[in-house]
């Protein structure tokens, strides 16, 4: 995965940063702050797992998520308990092989819950970029234009006031057909969600950092850079980017657990990826048929979403904590 | 006040008549064509003849001007002549639906009750349960009671309700079998058993939706109240040797209370639309149900007008806020 790569890239740097800086240095001082926060630091090492486990642990684990068992292996290895249900009913349909179980067709659950995990990872960190990108641009833009400010905001408005989940699921059955035969059936569906997701939740960034660029476009140094005979796109990218970094980060956390819920609850109602291409909210979906008999396989998705979407709310909050100087000081 | 709540109304038409437009060309625009379904036997000019039929044979714009009226000026008319027995509307042609041939309005006006009935009742629950549970952190911060409502929020922030319904369904219908796990809305109540079935049936989805405007309700009442606790006049008020129940239930609520009565009425729209999935997952045949259903079905009349009836909700509340945050604060001027 290119973004995990990223990520690890950035980690990387942002560490040599730390080591070459001296002793109080910003990042230091926000450092601090996050890990005096344990609920943000639980959670940030909980969503480092969480992706390493769905990232790695393909690699790692045994069994193929796509592997259907045919013939009289079939009638063997479908509908297999988890490996703790033999605590409690020795007789169980149980094996090491399987640690938690297989469905109705053969295929091993914890593989299918990984690769489900890095659908719906890919899926949430693709829409939080899009709409932060979109979200910055437009707040920057109606921040620093005087011109395109009342527009922009209208815009803002009406976006807000549309009802977004009726219509992300209209719009997910009636382009998905054009988009599957264009790109082909999973991407067209990845494509298609990322874009909902992405054009639907800017408005909130946009908002904030519009308030935050209002304020800095103000400032002396802004002055002094324009004196100088700066262009607005430099002023923008070299002056203002850089000081409404924080909001943006922050709603990047929360961004993505949004994402994550959205594209959940529209593989859950069924207008979400298609059945052999798994997501955690798929999963979930599929199992509701047989939660009677086999509830472990509505828990284990369920759970996952959980998790997830839990550690980003926290590491969020702890990283709004973290890079607000005037709560750093306390 | 009234000069601002009028302005307000009259800047609502534009808005509802610009995501009209956005509605109607999204589903324009969209490369589906409802004649799909049928058989590749019927010959094309009859195939024609059926989309005329649907309506479907003028150009765009006239289409969406016809809905326009229908929806705006006709619609209100069969609305009061239900009412009043005027036979306004007599003779026009109104919305229809293509799946059941019926009036879409008719259908909404059979569904609504259902989903009224289990979202007002999560809001009721939720608002009383988050009100105490807010004000209580907030006078205690950091008390192990503040830390426990802080991490059940967070939980009630980030199980989604298509985990939190089936978990509860597998909990207390499967398991222990107290509740029924599907909504049955052809009980009629008329005696003290058919309460309490009826009660048993709503106790779950009204949890599930409950959870999750208690777990913003609350965060929002407990911030609320830190905002105002350390303000001079709550210092002035126990000075003069007020009780300290005065002073926060009377004093600091009533001025915290500001902001949280316009998020209650910002949040009412969003619970219809988060009412969608608990609906699903307990079979609540309400209007999210009706949604799901017309989309599955390619129903566009009926999709149209259900999302279009979620957007007027979303911008009468938006108004509603506005004008009752004017009215509870009277710093506030909008002139």
């Amino acid at each position: 995965m290119t973004d995990a790569a990223k990520d690890k890239a950035m980690q990387h740097s942002s560490v040599q940063d730390e080591l070459s800086t001296p002793p109080r240095s910003q990042v230091r001082d926000i450092w601090d702050q996050f890990k005096s926060h344990r609920g943000a630091l639980f959670g940030g090492c909980l969503f480092l797992i969480i992706v390493l486990g769905v990232v790695v642990g393909p690699f790692v684990y045994w069994n193929d998520a796509k592997f259907l068992p045919t013939g009289r292996d079939f009638i063997k290895l479908r509908d297999m308990r988890p490996i703790y249900h033999a605590l409690w009913d020795s007789g169980a349909k149980v094996s090491w092989v399987y640690p938690l179980g297989t469905d109705n067709l053969g295929r091993d659950t914890l593989a299918r819950l990984m690769f489900g995990g890095r659908v719906s990872l890919a899926v949430g960190m693709a829409a939080m970029v899009l709409a932060l990108f979109l979200g910055s641009l437009i707040g920057v833009l109606a921040g620093y234009f005087k011109k395109l400010d009342g527009l922009l905001m209208r815009l803002t408005d009406l976006f807000l006031a549309l009802p977004l989940l009726p219509m992300i699921l209209v719009a997910a059955v009636l382009f998905r057909e054009a988009l599957s035969k264009a790109i082909g059936p999973e991407g067209g569906v990845f494509v298609l969600i990322v874009c909902l997701i992405g054009i639907t939740s800017w408005m909130p960034t946009a908002r904030i950092v519009r308030g935050d660029v209002l304020a800095i476009k103000e400032r002396e140094f802004v002055l002094a850079a324009r004196s100088i005979g700066t262009k607005p796109g430099s002023i923008i990218t070299r002056h203002i980017l850089p000081n409404v970094l924080s909001p943006i980060m922050v709603s990047a956390t929360l961004g993505i657990a949004t994402a994550i819920i959205t594209e959940s609850a529209l593989s859950f109602l069924g207008f979400g990826f298609p059945p052999d291409f798994p997501t955690w909210g798929r999963l979930l979906n599929d199992a509701v048929d047989r939660m009677t008999l086999f509830p472990e396989r509505v828990v284990w998705p369920g759970i996952m979403i959980s998790l997830t979407v839990l550690s980003v709310n926290y590491l969020g909050d702890g990283l709004r904590d973290a890079l607000d100087p005037r709560i750093r000081g306390r | 006040m009234l000069n601002f709540t009028i302005r307000r109304l009259i800047l609502a038409v534009p808005t509802l008549l610009f995501i009209s437009l956005v509605i109607f060309l999204l589903l324009e625009l969209a490369p589906g064509d409802p004649m799909a379904q049928v058989p590749l036997t019927v010959p094309p000019e009859v195939k024609e003849k059926m989309r005329e039929a649907l309506g479907l044979g003028e150009p765009a714009p006239i289409r969406f001007w016809k809905w326009l009226v229908q929806f705006f000026w006709i619609e209100p008319q069969v609305l009061i002549d239900h009412i009043f027995g005027t036979s306004f509307s007599a003779g026009d042609l109104r919305v229809i639906s293509w799946q059941t041939r019926s009036p879409v309005m008719d259908i909404v006006v059979q569904r609504m009750p259902q989903t009224l009935w289990v979202v007002g009742t999560a809001y009721i629950v939720a608002i009383l349960i988050a009100l105490p549970i807010g004000i209580y952190s907030a006078y205690r911060q950091y008390s192990w009671f503040d830390q426990l409502g802080t991490f059940v929020s967070m939980v009630g922030f980030s199980v989604p309700p298509f985990f939190s319904g089936v978990l509860v369904i597998v909990i207390f219908s499967v398991q222990l079998g107290w509740f029924p796990s599907i909504y049955d809305t052809t009980l009629v109540v008329d005696s003290w058993e058919s309460f309490v079935k009826q009660l048993q049936q709503m106790i779950m989805p009204v949890m599930v939706l409950a959870l999750q405007i208690t777990a913003q309700l609350s965060r929002f009442m407990r911030a609320s109240m830190l905002d105002n606790l350390n303000q001079d006049y709550v210092r002035t008020a126990r000075a003069k040797g007020l009780g300290e129940y005065v002073v926060v239930m009377v004093h600091v609520l009533r001025n915290s209370m500001i902001p949280v009565v316009t998020v209650i009425a910002l949040g009412i729209p969003s619970i219809f639309g988060g009412a969608i999935i608990t609906e699903q997952v307990f079979k609540v045949n309400g209007i999210g149900q009706l949604l799901i259903g017309a989309i599955q079905a390619n129903d566009l009349p009926m999709v149209q007008s259900l999302t279009f009836i979620f957007a007027v909700l979303i911008v009468l509340f938006n108004l509603i806020a506005d004008v009752l945050y004017g009215i509870l604060d009277p710093r506030i001027r909008y002139d």
